[in-house]
């Protein structure tokens, strides 16, 4: 027993690893192809980072996997929410003008603000939610022209109440007695753990229990696994769409709060985009679950990191990078796929194997009888 | 167990291209698309140069950043390093490429672009020995200088030429995205139109909400707005929308005599193709090129001052071009009022 155990942490491991090697082939080819300097990438990409790199990779890595739990949950239901990016422009929108108009003190802002912020993700997600119950639009069409909406009125809104430093156009800053404080994790390092990345920690504990312990997520992956059996067993399906949904996107709303607290202080027209569509992939890299997203998480956000290195120290573009990032999300795709097969032939053959020794003894009892 | 055996064989291949090609690199290392900075020759100040999403190519903006820069290598013997961000990247990223480049031993450093404010403001505390400057920048720090221009003036001055050339009493605008970056444009642009006649009406096209791609680098959505101004009756337009202002000379060069296109930032005359240059009535000059060379001297002669150093008319810091020759017949009457600005006469507004 103890021999197949190892074997099948072994496979589980055997997916990601195949993955990242394959990626890395393929970004070698792709680097030999351009001219660039294959070493100076490898020795760049897997150069220790310093410790205010270190604190770097957390950071993102936490806003990252908080994005990869907001699809993942979608995912677990068979729904493909595209929709994150919008949820957490609009939340964190929301969030930046009311924390900054310093209504409530301190700490009771910073929390109403967060209750803010995962309502607006939930409203905003539940719209696909009821178009798609109530009209049958996928949600990935519904999402995506989401997405563009929220982009579009964030930044008219921004217009009408922002105010303009220099070039920027961005929110009112908010109070200084609401700004969250960073960790000092690293002494030598001169930035800080973002207070707020530990909300990617109480989400990642939040999904694993709402996913695992819970009478709802049993529903939830009973819907995604097979709706009409779920329907048959009495689930209200409709009802889940919309109410996952809403999770996801209140999770969504999270995704820019560790930044507008703990940095930028305010939401303006350089506020980071894109972290919606990254989650994606983090997500589908940590098939779902929630270490692996971890695991996805970081190593986005250590590849992220390291690459900024790359331009100046190996003479390499950092496209190169976000191209290697993109072949590994595929190779994790096809490397999973490669050992879910592997691993079925293996139990047929072990069942195969079973059946044949215990036939024998079989067939003479029946001729017996 | 068979198969275990060939997926570690598998493995231990993949394992071995990798070192494989690990090893199979040409001396030198040459680089992708570096050639500004492949010289390390040089003596004098080593720049650090940060681009925001593009970088090099734009034919405006950063381009002119790079031309001061390559002005600086030939005439103060300088060096260089080049460093872009990527797509959505955080902010914390541009922070650690200024840190970088600052721990790599360059001084100055140069962020190109108002999106390195606040980084280089936290990083030039950091490394208070080395010199920052940002292009359009508004940071405060002893060791920071923000290179900063009256665009509205220059786009005052293509605007009098508009007013000056249109027939039909109407002139477009493509902005690529309302708001504090491109305003400045487009509300000296219309003051110079009404200086010369205030009964010139002048149209305004915007191709995005906010200052994305689309903005920027959308020649399409240029082509469209083009299209629907000339259309509806304007003679001159001008834009301030970088790369999506390809789009509009694209159209002007299909369009009759009497038509016009204004070019931003650059001379794009210079860089626009034969049919182009036909239509390219002037362009609303920003002289980033002078700046940042003027900036790496004060670097050299250890002149260099904190706080805003402005590029404005005065210093010929803006203005406009006169490549082609089209606006021969006018330009006398546009220094008139060029002296106008300079005296303070006259004032260009920068809000609309």
């Amino acid at each position: 027993m103890g021999k197949l155990d190892l074997r099948r942490i072994g496979l589980a491991l055997a997916a990601p690893v195949l993955a990242i090697v394959v990626a890395l082939v393929i970004t070698c080819l792709i680097l030999l192809a351009a001219g660039s300097s294959v070493s100076g990438f490898l020795s760049t990409i897997f150069s220790a980072p310093a410790e205010r790199n270190v604190i770097n990779i957390l950071n993102n890595a936490s806003i990252l996997y908080l994005s990869g739990l907001a699809a993942a949950i979608g995912f677990r239901m068979n729904l493909f929410n595209i929709g994150v990016e919008g949820q957490y422009q609009v939340a964190v929108f929301t969030a930046a003008v009311f924390a900054a108009q310093g209504w409530l003190p301190g700490p009771v802002n910073v929390v109403v603000s967060i209750v803010l912020a995962m309502v607006v993700g939930a409203v905003w997600a539940s719209i696909a939610g009821v178009l798609k119950v109530t009209r049958g639009v996928s949600e990935v069409i519904s999402t995506i022209m989401l997405n563009a909406i929220a982009g579009s009125l964030t930044a008219y809104l921004l217009r009408k109440v922002g105010v303009s430093t220099g070039s920027n156009l961005a929110t009112e800053e908010i109070p200084q007695d609401s700004w969250v404080p960073g960790i000092p994790l690293l002494p030598g390092a001169p930035n800080e753990l973002l207070g707020l990345a530990l909300l990617a920690v109480l989400a990642g504990i939040g999904y694993a229990v709402l996913l695992n312990r819970l009478k709802f997520g049993f529903n939830l992956r009973a819907t995604g696994t097979s709706a009409s059996a779920a329907v048959a067993s009495g689930i209200d399906v409709r009802r889940m769409v919309v109410v996952s949904l809403m999770i996801s996107g209140s999770i969504a709303g999270l995704i820019g709060l560790p930044l507008l607290f703990g940095s930028s202080h305010s939401y303006g027209t350089t506020f980071q985009a894109g972290i919606g569509f990254a989650g994606i992939a983090v997500a589908l890299l940590g098939r779902n679950n929630p270490v692996g997203i971890a695991f996805g998480a970081l190593l986005f956000s250590y590849l992220a990191e390291q690459s900024n290195l790359l331009e100046i120290n190996a003479r390499v573009s950092p496209d190169i990078v976000a191209i290697s990032q993109g072949v590994i999300v595929l190779a994790v795709v096809i490397a999973y796929e490669v050992v879910r097969r592997y691993r079925n032939a293996l139990e047929q053959r072990q069942v195969a194997a079973q059946l044949s020794s215990s036939a024998p003894a079989e067939a003479t009892s029946e001729a017996t009888r | 167990m068979r198969h275990t055996t060939k997926l570690v064989a598998l493995a231990a291949t993949v394992a071995l291209v990798v070192a494989g090609c690990a090893k199979k690199e040409e001396p030198g290392g040459a680089a992708a698309s570096d050639e500004l900075c492949a010289d390390k020759s040089g003596a004098g100040p080593k720049i650090g140069l940060a681009y925001d999403i593009g970088g090099r190519g734009d034919k405006s903006f950063n381009d002119l950043a790079a031309a001061g820069v390559k002005k600086a290598l030939d005439d103060l013997d300088a060096t260089c390093e080049e460093a872009e961000a990527a797509q959505e990247e955080p902010d914390s990223a541009k922070e650690e490429r200024l840190r970088t480049l600052a721990e790599a031993g360059f001084n100055p450093i140069i962020g190109v672009g108002f999106v390195y404010t606040e980084e280089v403001v936290k990083v030039a505390k950091e490394y208070p020995d080395v010199k920052f400057a940002v292009v359009d920048g508004f940071g405060e720090g002893p060791n920071v200088t923000n290179l900063v221009f009256s665009v509205e003036q220059g786009s005052f001055l293509v605007g009098v030429a508009a007013g000056l050339k249109t027939k039909t009493k109407k002139v477009g605008f493509i902005g690529g995205v309302r708001g504090p970056i491109i305003d400045p444009f487009a509300a000296g642009y219309k003051a110079g139109v009404a200086a010369v006649d205030p009964a010139i009406t002048v149209d305004m096209k915007w191709l995005s909400d906010k200052g994305d791609a689309k903005a920027f680098a959308n020649p399409a959505g240029g082509k469209t707005a083009a299209t629907a101004l000339y259309d509806a009756g304007s003679d001159v337009v001008f834009h301030a929308s970088g790369l999506s202002g390809g789009g509009l000379f694209d159209v002007a060069a299909t369009k009759p005599d009497g038509t016009w296109a204004i070019g931003v930032d650059a001379d794009q005359y210079q860089t626009a193709t034969p049919e182009q240059q036909k239509r390219i009535l002037t362009s609303s000059l920003k002289k980033v090129d002078v700046a940042v060379f003027d900036y790496v001297k004060a670097f050299k002669d250890g002149t260099t001052k904190a706080g805003f150093d402005l590029y404005d008319i005065k210093r010929d810091g803006v203005g406009y071009s006169t490549s082609g020759g089209h606006l021969d017949d006018v330009s006398s009457k546009i220094d008139e009022y060029k002296a106008k600005l300079v005296s303070g006469e006259l004032t260009a507004p920068s809000k609309l």
